[in-house]
């Protein structure tokens, strides 16, 4: 899908800067009582978003992609790694503030219900945004009422409603139109339809396509579910134990998959059509513990055609060629790494 | 009602069913639910969660109940085993092998519970003891049920962590929940459910806790052990694509209420309710990126102010007047395929 053209008066960097760089982010957090141990949630992650695509990120539970989607706004602090946001370094002396990027980047959250304040009518919490950053409290209402009407709910029947009186869809609706209040040019969608019925989550995918074709935004949606990502995303980037193991265009990935682990992924999809069942699991084992990953490829020890080079390097991913380049990181992709089947996947 | 609404001629599809059949034992469905209804009745409200629900499950079939969250399905699946808290009204007709669950006395439903009738959970962290071992908990099953001693309850617990393919299973018996994965921890659940050799299994949302690429691990082991064993098995699940992978027969609710049941095929190729319709056409999967998915507008019903006509109606692009004034009767179309619907995709 082409980028579209983003006319914004933000934007500082032109159509070619990528809205959002993220550098060897790192993020491990220390274990309790286990001395010197610590969960690499985020281990060396480096990707970009460019203007007006949708990027998205896969993986399984413990891979570290809600913990990335809250680095991309500080939410949880980086131990090491860099954020630039349209041309400007985030926390830096001469780049953007933490608070600034937060005026621009809003997110919306896998549980609906716990995101929303209790106590607040729903048209408060979408006015408290704007109101907070300066705007009158009638002014902030009325951008409510507005927003309230883009998300498909009727400000005069729900706005007044407690989070409690409304149903899991109508919730989450409420959480998309308050991440959009303060007008942002960029959403993080952690698992934004995971907790909904089937029903309801295709309403709420529809929503969500169309408010970024009305209001130009940047999606980076995190998702564990495949058919989901493809629907919705111009590229995606797979996560492994806090690592980046596959990025490239949607249908690269569907289609011609490079990494073993993102192959045993898409071939674990549930096949709709009962004449057609998996009859062999594509791989054996659960993912290992992100405490004490192993050495080397992380994916080593699940994968079928793990060699020594795997266990001593860890594989880098290949170098961006362009905007649409596909790479992975294994051995198997890189000609000089010293794996047998190096070149022929 | 007056024609029984029990789906009992779906023939048998694999051949251990055929061997049952043989036995003669085939000719009674080992459940039978007639016209069940469970409300739950509390000072402010009362909630109604199943509905006049009827349904047959026979020995080596895998019987999947198919519904979002709320329709009722994990409801219907734990009356089978009474495991329902106090405020649960029950009516209706509930037989396992013959034996009428509901009028059982608490001695005869503890021999029923892990005994005839297992049952797989969908959290095993919160449905396994935290501060037993994994051989622990097993073993306790097999000893009340088979009233045999500690060491060959500790022996079946090995044979069964084996049958259900765990990794070094001598280490396993002697660990607790917290130490193993989640993939690992389903297993063993599944173990302690097949310990006293149960002729129904019942699994609810059994992989929906886990990852993709260990929740199809666990469904191929399911429909191993149940193939094997020749057990029934009703699973009940929110997932089409999980459905299709292991169920022999398909039963769809809504709002409380079986509004389709069919072969697994022909439910998902040619489903005849608008409800299932739009459940197949709103799952996302390879649908072109250009276009809207189909969803179906609005919301499920209020469990607690359930209409006097079809649930379904005020959401269904076919419905009429006499949809919201009468509750459709299930009907059946062909000789394999139930249906509860004025205004079905096809012409019943």
């Amino acid at each position: 899908m082409a980028v579209r053209p983003v006319l914004d008066p933000r934007d500082r960097g032109g159509p070619a800067q990528p809205l959002l760089i993220a550098r060897e982010l790192r993020k491990h957090f220390p274990v309790k009582g286990a001395r010197g141990k610590s969960v690499q949630a985020v281990d060396g992650v480096s990707f970009t978003v460019r203007k007006g695509e949708t990027l998205g990120i896969v993986g399984e539970s413990g891979c570290g992609k809600s913990t990335l989607a809250r680095l991309l706004l500080h939410l949880v602090v980086p131990d090491a790694g860099e954020l630039v946001f349209d041309g400007d370094a985030v926390g830096a002396s001469d780049g953007i503030a933490v608070d600034a990027l937060r005026r621009q980047v809003q997110m919306v959250f896998q549980d609906s219900y716990s995101s929303l304040n209790p106590r607040m009518p729903v048209r408060d919490s979408v006015a408290f945004g704007p109101f907070i950053q300066g705007r009158k409290k009638a002014e902030a209402r009325n951008i409510a009422r507005a927003i309230l009407g883009k998300v498909g709910l009727d400000a005069d029947l729900f706005g007044p409603r407690y989070p409690h009186e409304l149903s899991g869809g109508q919730k989450q609706r409420v959480n998309i139109a308050r991440a959009l209040a303060i007008d942002p040019r960029m959403i993080i969608l952690d698992e934004p339809v995971s907790a909904l019925d089937k029903s309801v989550e295709a309403q709420v995918l529809n929503l969500l396509r169309a408010l970024k074709r009305q209001l130009s935004l940047t999606y980076v949606f995190i998702s564990h579910d495949l058919g989901v990502v493809r629907y919705i995303s111009d590229r995606v980037l797979v996560m492994y134990l806090g690592r980046v193991v596959e990025l490239g265009p949607v249908d690269a990935i569907f289609e011609r998959p490079l990494h073993p682990y993102t192959k045993a992924l898409l071939a674990s999809r549930p096949s709709m059509d009962p004449t057609r069942r998996i009859e062999e699991p594509p791989i054996s084992g659960d993912p290992p513990n992100p405490i004490d990953p192993p050495s080397g490829c992380r994916f080593r020890t699940r994968c079928p055609f793990a060699e020594p080079v795997c266990e001593s390097t860890a594989p880098q991913l290949a170098e961006w060629l362009g905007q649409d380049s596909h790479v992975a990181a294994c051995h198997m992709q890189d000609l000089a790494s010293g794996h047998s089947r190096a070149g022929q996947g | 009602m007056s024609p029984p609404v029990i789906c009992k001629t779906w023939p048998p599809a694999t051949a251990e069913r055929a061997r049952v059949e043989m036995d003669g034992a085939a000719e009674l469905p080992l459940v039978e639910v007639n016209d069940l209804s469970v409300k739950f009745v509390s000072r402010e409200t009362t909630v109604y969660a199943v509905n006049k629900v009827s349904f047959a499950a026979r020995r080596g079939e895998v019987l999947c109940i198919l519904g979002e969250s709320g329709s009722g399905k994990s409801v219907t699946l734990r009356t089978l085993m009474r495991l329902l808290p106090r405020q649960a009204q029950v009516e209706g007709r509930v037989r396992v092998n013959g034996r009428d669950v509901l009028a059982m006395r608490p001695r005869e439903l503890r021999d029923l519970r892990g005994g005839l009738v297992a049952m797989v959970f969908q959290e095993p962290m919160t449905a396994l003891d935290p501060v037993y071992t994994i051989g622990q908990q097993i073993g306790e099953t097999v000893r009340r049920h088979t009233g045999c001693d500690r060491k060959a309850a500790r022996g079946r617990a090995l044979e069964l962590l084996e049958l259900v393919r765990i990794p070094s299973p001598e280490r396993r018996l002697d660990a607790y929940p917290h130490e193993l994965s989640g993939g690992l921890r389903q297993r063993a659940m599944i173990a302690m459910a097949l310990s006293c050799n149960p002729q129904l299994l019942l699994a609810d949302e059994p992989t929906t806790a886990l990852d993709a690429t260990v929740q199809v691990q666990v469904l191929i082991l399911l429909r191993r052990l149940q193939r094997e064993l020749g057990m029934g098995m009703i699973f009940v699940t929110h997932d089409l694509g999980v459905a299709a992978e292991v169920a022999d027969t398909i039963a769809v609710m809504y709002a409380g209420r079986i509004v389709e049941v069919g072969p697994v095929g022909q439910v998902l190729s040619d489903p005849l309710h608008p409800y299932t319709a739009g459940l197949l056409a709103s799952t996302v999967h390879g649908q072109p990126k250009d276009r809207d998915i189909d969803a179906i507008p609005g919301s499920p019903p209020d469990m607690r102010r359930l209409s006097q006509g079809c649930s379904f109606a005020p959401r269904c692009s076919r419905r009429s007047a006499a949809c919201h004034a009468t509750i459709p009767e299930p009907r059946f179309h062909a000789a394999e395929r139930m249906i509860a619907c004025l205004n079905p995709t096809v012409r019943v």
